[in-house]
């Protein structure tokens, strides 16, 4: 036999290794024993912020909305009641939660509709650079200013822009004019019609729709794909019955960022599009310029609202189901 | 008989790796076919070249009697039973195993009925309700089997059905899977890479290694005539012998191939041997020998005694058991 080598020799000194001593070691010994103390210590920072700073400000914020304003002093009255609420159903006030909401359910079916593909391409066949391709590709706008982006779509969208010019050179102006005449959505422009706050929405809010949806199809084996083709479905029939249902809570994940982000935005309609107001400028303008508090908390409460009806309708039609 | 799936030179390429090469195979209907080799020899790209998961590089694929390139896998009357069960998540047990019969357009009543049937012939009467996620891994299989078999498929194909199973529990299935092949009459086309499996439950075997079927037969014709010393060493751990040693018994210089049970000790006119090791098997015991330059296995029955390590001992065989096998690798 050769000499032994370090490996091969058997074990020897002590089973039990000494404590790392000092104050580290120590605290190491007691979080193993008490892996609850960990938890506490870990959790009671977020705990505290999200309890106290966050919901405590919301809550200040709607309990606001049950006071009402004075129209002679326009002074807050500190006493609960529900007129504040009413004033919501005036026809301006109603005209603008409906033109927020009309203008949010589009851009998230739009945003839907658009991520989708994007998403199963990403999720399904695209290997490693092509993947790192997709990411850098789907993140990239979120790195440079939000405002920065909106005033180039401005650009963009100015009837001496680049799209008018492209219109041109396509012997398409005709299109182009043919849509802006269209009553609502059309415009003089469409830096200044309904259709260029809708696109810029599109633009903003794509990301929080496209990547929640490739997670949720991700997690899609391509078992489950074969198995439905081996059991007679066409592409469609998959698609409808097996593709669609598992990638739903992704869709409701992200529809749930593009809706919110849509209802409380304040700056996008405020630079594109007409000058009529969305819910978030209203807020702007009521607790701003018109001293308004009490109203301002009344049309921040609409989307909470409309999200938790949203929410519970998604629920309801098992968008979670497999969850 | 018909001829259910053939293949006639057959081959499938990803890129340079020749996943499935050159293969002609006959698998007739009502047989209990499987597919033996150890993993990326191809036999599962095989069976998803049949499902239309996979389409040949060249080659003609015919399921009874019709060609099938170009046919998708919804247009072949084929199902499978997929290695991860592939279970749909988000419905339950009774619509995962309608879901054939509901893509194809029959009532939900009718088809939850025959769903049923289908549920009771799997032995899992009453679990309709469930989540595939609240089913053990032995029962995820059951479903995906009778979510196969609903269909009546002409073919039913299973992709390593067993393997994440327990030992107890794959030797129960193993018995039900073949019970129910006799009484449904359905060609069953299995992949494993268990010769164990492969030995007790088909009519026929093909044994594959690098995209190629190195012996096709009956379980008997691969267990004691292995005709390569692959098909030998895979199939059972057969003692392969060296075409030196086995000229000087057959006077012809091939490899040679010997069970370890037909391995007996004697007193005298024997080969000399000397014993390397053993190890307790409960019903038997394998003991290692060197015979020569050659390292071979013997087993021998429990109650006899174990020759200590290092011992030499004599060994002879029936001339009958040493097959010589024909590759001269």
């Amino acid at each position: 036999m050769t000499a032994a080598s370090p490996v091969t020799e058997p074990a020897q000194g002590t089973a039990i290794l000494p404590g790392q001593g000092g104050w580290t070691g120590s605290l190491s010994d007691r979080f193993w024993r008490n892996p609850k103390l960990l938890l506490i210590l870990m959790l009671t920072p977020p705990v505290l912020w999200l309890g106290i700073i966050y919901l405590g400000s919301l809550f200040a914020l709607l309990a606001q909305s049950f006071f009402s304003i004075d129209e002679f002093s326009g002074m807050v009255q500190y006493e609960l009641t529900l007129k504040t609420y009413g004033e919501l159903f005036r026809p301006a006030n109603l005209d603008i939660i409906i033109r927020t909401v009309s203008m949010a359910a589009i851009v998230t079916v739009a945003a839907a509709c658009v991520a989708f593909p994007i998403a199963y391409f990403a999720a399904r066949y695209a290997r490693g650079k092509w993947k790192a391709l997709f990411y850098i590709g789907v993140m990239l706008p979120l790195w440079s200013s939000y405002l920065v982006k909106v005033y180039a779509w401005k650009l963009i969208l100015a009837k001496e822009g680049i799209l008018t010019w492209i219109f041109a050179k396509l012997h398409l102006t005709w299109l182009l004019e043919a849509w802006l005449a269209i009553p609502i959505i059309g415009g003089y422009s469409l830096s200044v019609s309904y259709t260029g706050t809708f696109l810029v929405f599109l633009y903003v809010w794509l990301p929080f729709m496209v990547l929640p949806v490739q997670a949720a199809l991700e997690r899609v084996p391509g078992s489950y794909i074969e198995a439905s083709g081996d059991l007679g479905a066409t592409p469609g029939q998959t698609f409808r019955h097996v593709i669609f249902p598992l990638a739903l809570p992704g869709i409701v994940a992200g529809s749930i960022f593009t809706f919110s982000l849509t209802l409380g935005d304040y700056i996008i309609p405020q630079i594109v599009g007409s000058s009529r107001l969305f819910i978030g400028q209203a807020v702007y303008a009521q607790q701003g310029t018109a001293g308004n508090i009490p109203l301002a908390a009344a049309f921040t409460v609409v989307p909470i609202v409309i999200m938790g009806f949203y929410l519970w309708g998604a629920k309801r039609m098992g968008a979670f189901d497999a969850i | 008989m018909t001829t259910a799936v053939s293949f006639s030179r057959v081959s499938r390429h990803f890129g340079a790796v020749r996943a499935v090469d050159d293969v002609d195979l006959s698998i007739a209907e009502g047989e209990f076919f499987a597919m033996l080799g150890p993993s990326g020899s191809g036999k599962t790209t095989c069976l998803r070249l049949i499902a239309g998961f996979e389409q040949p590089t060249s080659g003609h694929i015919e399921i009874f009697g019709t060609k099938v390139e170009n046919v998708p896998p919804y247009r072949r009357n084929v199902n499978t039973v997929f290695q991860d069960y592939a279970l749909f998540p988000h419905m339950n047990i009774i619509d995962n195993v309608a879901y054939g019969l509901m893509i194809h357009g029959m009532g939900k009543a009718e088809r939850h009925k025959a769903a049923n049937e289908a549920l009771e012939l799997v032995a899992l009467p009453g679990y309709g309700d469930r989540r595939p996620g609240q089913l053990s891994g032995g029962q995820r299989q059951r479903v995906a089997l009778a979510r196969a078999l609903v269909n009546k498929p002409r073919v039913l194909l299973l992709d390593e059905p067993l393997g994440a199973l327990d030992l107890k529990l794959r030797e129960q299935m193993q018995d039900e899977l073949k019970t129910l092949q006799r009484k449904l009459g359905i060609t069953f086309v299995f992949v494993t890479h268990d010769q164990g499996e492969a030995l007790s439950m088909a009519d026929r075997v093909a044994v594959f290694n690098d995209g190629k079927i190195q012996q096709i037969g009956s379980p008997q014709d691969i267990y004691q005539r292995p005709q390569s010393r692959f098909v030998a060493d895979f199939v059972g751990s057969s003692n392969v012998l060296e075409p030196d040693f086995v000229k000087q018994l057959t006077g012809k210089a091939a490899y040679a191939s010997l069970r370890p049970e037909a391995i007996r000790f004697v007193q005298s006119d024997g080969h000399a041997a000397t014993v390397t090791g053993s190890s307790y098997l409960g019903g038997t015991t394998r003991v290692g020998l060197a015979l020569g330059d050659m390292r071979i296995n013997a087993l021998i029955a429990a109650d006899q005694v174990v020759p200590q390590n290092g011992a030499a001992v004599q060994i002879s065989w029936q001339e009958s058991e040493l097959h010589l096998m024909e590759d001269a690798q």
